[in-house]
């Protein structure tokens, strides 16, 4: 089965197929016309089911599952929602499923949803019906937690799940922090000690923080990066201080994106894109100039990796789940989407790129699947 | 009691394109269910969790607007979805 590029827009589902070479691609769909796309992931463990992340403008949100590559979807039975408040109680409703992750290898079938407002959500069936983690979204700390209210409601998202135990989870929330499970979720813990969080007034804050993204190696569980509204992160467990990598960015730069994306075997390798977090935070390429940056270190180091990217007047803007790497080592793809609708590509590692894709809708997310 | 439900081009993928259905109830909210029951999912769509109407939702039983799920709803009476959208 060709690799694929599964790409999740303001205005639909679409598919990039390469050659061989990875040279040419070829670009499918609209699938879900017209359908707000957040997300749109394959499961390790059942290669031919997808799941996807979807709403309108003006319906509810839900979630389609696909259980033959994404050629035919169905709509889960029970999409995730909040449980009924009580009398007196804040009525909590999903505005949109932002985030999917399938669950541990050794629960076939699990999944994991994260939404607007920040709710986490566990399907045991596939995707067919869901349900809130109570652990969480009933969690006495929660409403402090999510407590900051940015203007699109704030995200969870960045829903890890340990490989060697599926009790042991993280997830993070825009903005509220990242937060750990060691009991399968039904308790929480803030994990964000050495983050900044320059816009609150207390330096040492528990939580509030704005994860931007977090990352988990595949093969390396206990090693976590995180790009955050202040800053990349590097987190070996058990330790629980995130080290500031990104102070070794090159300053004029600074170290404030969305996404990051590892190296599948290489738990060292990292790459981020920069975007201006300065003044009002236009969050576009620094100076119009975009660059992915690499660390091959663990982020004692960084390179700047723009060739075949624009050199002016490039106003990019990348999402957190809108890169991503295939499984083609030694030549690893690299991919990124643009709000402005384009699609990047990387053969080597971020080295050369290339526009593989343009005048698609605002880009939500690239996700690779095979 | 059998009412026709307007079915607006959003929700028509659950109606195998259907513009109007027939449906049973005395209650919007009865209404909603009638819909469910033969077409999975539409009421998820334009009723939150909380069975509060969506935000850019809005009910009209004949020509009035039905602000709550406990409107009532008669025999022959005409049911209209109406979905708002603003923006690209």
């Amino acid at each position: 089965m060709t690799a694929m590029l599964w790409i999740g827009t303001r205005k639909g589902a679409f598919t990039l197929r390469p050659d061989e070479r990875r040279r040419s691609w070829k670009l499918s769909g609209p699938q879900f016309l017209g359908h707000i796309i957040h997300h749109i992931v394959q499961d390790p463990r059942e290669p031919r089911v997808l799941m996807m992340a979807a709403k309108t403008g003006h319906l509810g949100p839900t979630v389609y599952r696909s259980s033959d590559r994404g050629r035919t979807w169905q709509e889960a039975g029970q999409p995730p929602a909040f449980r009924k408040a009580a009398d007196g109680e804040a009525a909590r409703a999903v505005q949109k499923v932002f985030w999917l992750t399938p669950g541990h290898a050794s629960e076939r079938g699990s999944w994991y949803a994260g939404s607007s407002p920040a709710g986490l959500f566990r399907s045991e069936d596939g995707g067919e019906r869901w349900q809130p983690v109570a652990g969480f979204n009933d969690h006495p700390m929660r409403s402090k937690w999510v407590g900051f209210g940015t203007p699109d409601g704030e995200l969870l998202h960045s829903v890890h799940i340990d490989s060697r135990d599926p009790k042991h989870l993280y997830l993070a929330i825009s903005a509220g922090g990242v937060f750990e499970s060691t009991d399968g979720g039904a308790g929480w813990t803030p994990l964000n000690e050495g983050c900044a969080a320059d816009f609150l007034p207390d330096p040492n804050a528990q939580y509030g923080h704005d994860p931007h993204c977090v990352a988990m190696h595949p093969l390396a569980p206990d090693r976590l990066y995180q790009q955050n509204h202040c800053g990349i992160y590097r987190l070996d467990r058990p330790a629980r201080r995130w080290e500031r990598i990104g102070q070794a960015m090159p300053k004029n730069v600074g170290d404030v994106g969305f996404p990051i994306v590892l190296h599948p075997t290489d738990p060292d390798t990292a790459w981020v894109i920069p975007m201006d977090g300065q003044t009002v935070w236009p969050r576009t390429s620094i100076g119009g100039k975009p660059a992915v940056y690499r660390t091959r270190d663990g982020g004692k180091r960084w390179r700047r990796c723009d060739d075949g990217l624009p050199k002016s007047q490039a106003w990019l803007t990348v999402l957190r789940q809108a890169m991503c790497t295939d499984d083609r080592l030694p030549h690893l793809g690299l991919y990124f989407g643009t709000t402005g609708g384009e699609v990047w590509a990387s053969v080597n590692g971020g080295e050369n790129w290339r526009c593989i894709a343009r005048h698609l809708p605002e880009i939500y997310s690239v996700t690779h699947a095979i | 009691m059998s009412c026709t439900v307007h079915i607006p081009s959003p929700l028509r993928s659950y109606t195998a394109g259907a513009h109007r259905v027939p449906a049973d109830g005395a209650t919007l909210e009865e209404v909603l269910a009638s819909l469910e029951g033969r077409f999975t999912g539409i009421r998820f769509r334009v009723v939150d969790e909380q069975s509060h109407i969506r935000p850019h939702i809005r009910f009209y039983v004949n020509a009035r607007e039905a602000q709550e799920l406990c409107a009532p709803v008669g025999a022959g009476d005409a049911v209209h979805v109406i979905c708002a959208l603003t923006g690209g």
